[in-house]
């Protein structure tokens, strides 16, 4: 078995009184690729949220990579340097170009020298098959490119963990294979990944393991095939038949 | 009534010839009863009874419009009037009242400002009394564009505004790598330059009292050093404000709500009686400073909750985005939130400072004379008795021209960075 990258032991969270997440203990190898799913209000976001620690966790704890997510800012820039993330909003930066919003991230905490920070920016707009809107705004983009050159810019920090929050619910049906075949592409490639989803044919596709979630908690986790062939808790069961 | 209108039936196209010239020669007839009362003093409506006739332009221009209110006319222009101006009976009411009250008051203020006026001459006497004395300001022009400012010595006011306004037309044409050089240089270095210059008392340049500064040179002065230091300690209050340390926040909170619930006028009377007797003996601090400090602060709690409102707009995606990029505090916000919120509030901060400008004159309440105080100075001296409206209107015209100048730069700025579409 190789390195465990992400350790999250005995985790919970709370928003105000409402428990997000209950004791969610969840280990990732590195190169593993895992599909989280399960009902809305389940604690997946807030799940993979926690791991850059976008949000905080109040119980338990967290390890990145070695590093331990704590109060220390330093260790939480470190972590989220080493950790991607892909919005379902997209949430790139409206006032910069495309390239720009590639090069923003390097230039000013990785401390790259410009030219070669566009230089590694082209390279991944070209794997995400977008260089052509280097120089156009967010703006002029549709939702497809947007998420793809989103995904490029997380890319351009070279992260060892990529986190997906849903990034294909908001594109329109047509978009959608075109992200996603992104994220193939960058699966093949070898990156660790965490990708909150409802695309149960990218889950096959991809996915070496499968967690479903409900109520804060990790109620199942199997490998794909698995998974989807014998479920073995009663809430999973009920959720692909809904589903698929 | 409508009935009597209706005389010659309803306006309608068919009978296009019928209607509008009646139309036009009522609407005329209008005009020319207003124009001949009040430039020429004749009525020639004087037949009809007293009551009647007060009204008669009125309602020949209200008869007029009645009949060119014909609904697709085929006229292009016809139509277009009618739309915009004689929709219906309300709208030509306005119409024509706005008509007359321009034909009643344009003529006799162009009089006044320019037909009647006085330009030539060195003296009180050479004006006449039916128009404006124009030369009261061009007699006192030096002293209300410089103050007391010794007259051997104006050069240096002179250069350090043109140097002003060349660095700042430049920013416009250099190539974006120098840019953000000038603009640091801007902000951080030629301020000292300028009031070193001006000023003077070292490099061979006479010592010039703060106090014989005046005039519009004045109002600009403390413009542009306000203008630069509001900004950035306003941006730091609205960050403070939205900062999650609870001293920073609540220290940002009462300054940003100390300064915004007092006057202007009382902080300066502050800063110019009551804070020097808190200066330890021996420290003195010239009263223009302690007036450019005070409309600093004032400007810049007022300034804080303007930015404050840009970084409420955004949303929350743009943290989530940059911190997981591995962003800090400063980083996040100086290249990605701050660029987005201040664009957004480019309207607001130019309100702002249109408002810092216009307040500037208050500072004649503490004995500082700028262009405002120069003329109240000069409509009081004993061989200008008098002239207190041309000297008003005088420095209206000028603080218009240069709120509306910052305004339509505010503009552009708009329109420059908006990256959206």
């Amino acid at each position: 078995m190789s390195e465990k990258i992400i350790q999250m032991e005995k985790v919970s969270k709370w928003f105000g009184d409402f428990q997000a997440l209950k004791d969610i203990d969840l280990e990732v190898a590195q190169k593993q690729k895992i599909v989280v799913c399960g009902p809305s209000g389940s604690g997946k976001s807030t799940l993979i949220r926690c791991i850059n620690r976008l949000e905080e966790h109040q119980q338990g704890k967290i390890v990145i990579d070695g590093i331990e997510l704590s109060e220390n800012t330093k260790n939480i820039e470190q972590v989220r340097a080493e950790v991607g993330m892909v919005f379902q909003q997209f949430n790139l930066f409206p006032h910069l170009s495309i390239l720009d919003n590639c090069t923003l991230a390097p230039i000013w905490v990785k401390k790259i020298p410009k030219l070669k920070a566009e230089e590694l920016a082209l390279k991944q707009l070209e794997s995400v098959k977008i260089t052509d809107q280097a120089k156009k705004f967010p703006g002029q983009l549709s939702g497809g490119q947007q998420q793809r050159a989103a995904l490029a810019r997380a890319l351009c920090m070279e992260p060892k963990i990529m986190l997906f929050d849903e990034p294909t619910s908001a594109l329109d049906p047509e978009m959608i294979k075109e992200v996603l075949d992104a994220m193939v592409d960058l699966a093949k490639a070898g990156m660790t990944m965490i990708v909150v989803t409802h695309e149960m044919g990218f889950a096959k596709e991809v996915a070496d393991e499968i967690i479903f979630m409900d109520e804060g908690m990790i109620v199942e986790r199997a490998n794909t095939e698995d998974f989807f062939a014998n479920p073995k808790n009663e809430r999973t069961k009920l959720f692909l038949s809904q589903i698929l | 009534m409508i009935k009597i209108i209706n005389l010659l039936g309803t306006p309608s196209r068919e009978k296009f010839s019928l209607f509008v010239p009646i139309g036009i020669f009522l609407f005329s007839l209008g005009l020319i009863d207003v124009t001949l009362n009040s430039l020429f003093d004749v009525n020639i409506t004087s037949f009809f009874p007293r009551g009647l006739n007060y009204f008669t332009p009125l309602i020949f221009g209200f008869l007029g419009l009645y009949y060119l209110r014909i609904e697709f006319s085929g006229n292009k222009m016809l139509d277009k009037l009618n739309i915009n101006i004689n929709s219906n009976w309300f709208n030509s009411i306005l119409t024509l009242l706005i008509i007359f009250v321009l034909i009643q008051n344009i003529p006799p203020l162009l009089n006044w400002l320019i037909i009647d006026a006085n330009f030539v001459g060195t003296t009180k006497k050479d004006c006449s009394d039916s128009g404006a004395c124009w030369i009261f300001i061009k007699i006192w022009f030096p002293r209300l564009m410089y103050g007391l400012y010794p007259n051997a010595e104006l050069w240096r006011i002179n250069t350090s505004f043109i140097m002003l306004i060349t660095l700042v037309v430049a920013l416009f044409y250099i190539p974006i790598k120098l840019k953000k050089y000038l603009i640091i240089f801007l902000i951080f270095v030629f301020p000292f330059i300028m009031f070193n210059l001006i000023h003077g008392g070292n490099f061979g340049l006479v010592w010039v009292e703060t106090t014989a500064w005046g005039g519009l040179s004045l109002t600009f002065i403390i413009s542009v050093f306000a203008l630069i230091l509001c900004f950035p300690i306003g941006m730091f209050l609205a960050l403070g404000r939205r900062s999650s340390a609870p001293v920073t926040r609540y220290a940002s909170i009462g300054f940003i709500e100390f300064w915004r619930g007092v006057p202007l006028i009382t902080v300066l009377f502050m800063a110019s009686v009551m804070f020097p007797m808190f200066l330890p003996d021996g420290v003195y601090m010239d009263k223009l400073f302690r007036v450019i400090i005070a409309i600093t602060l004032f400007e810049a709690a007022y300034m804080a909750e303007v930015i404050r409102g840009g970084l409420q707009a955004l949303p929350r995606g743009q943290y989530d985005a940059a911190k997981s990029l591995g962003m800090g505090y400063w980083r996040l916000h100086l290249l990605v939130i701050l660029p987005q919120a201040l664009k957004l509030v480019i309207p607001g901060i130019a309100n702002t400072f249109l408002a810092l400008v216009k307040d500037t004159p208050l500072i004649l309440v503490v004995g500082l004379l700028e262009l405002v105080g120069m003329i109240d100075m000069a409509k009081t001296n004993p061989d200008w008795l008098g002239f207190a409206t041309e000297g008003y209107v005088f420095a209206g015209i000028l603080f218009w021209i240069i709120c509306f100048n910052m305004s339509r730069y505010s503009q552009r700025l708009e329109e420059k960075y908006k990256t959206d579409r």
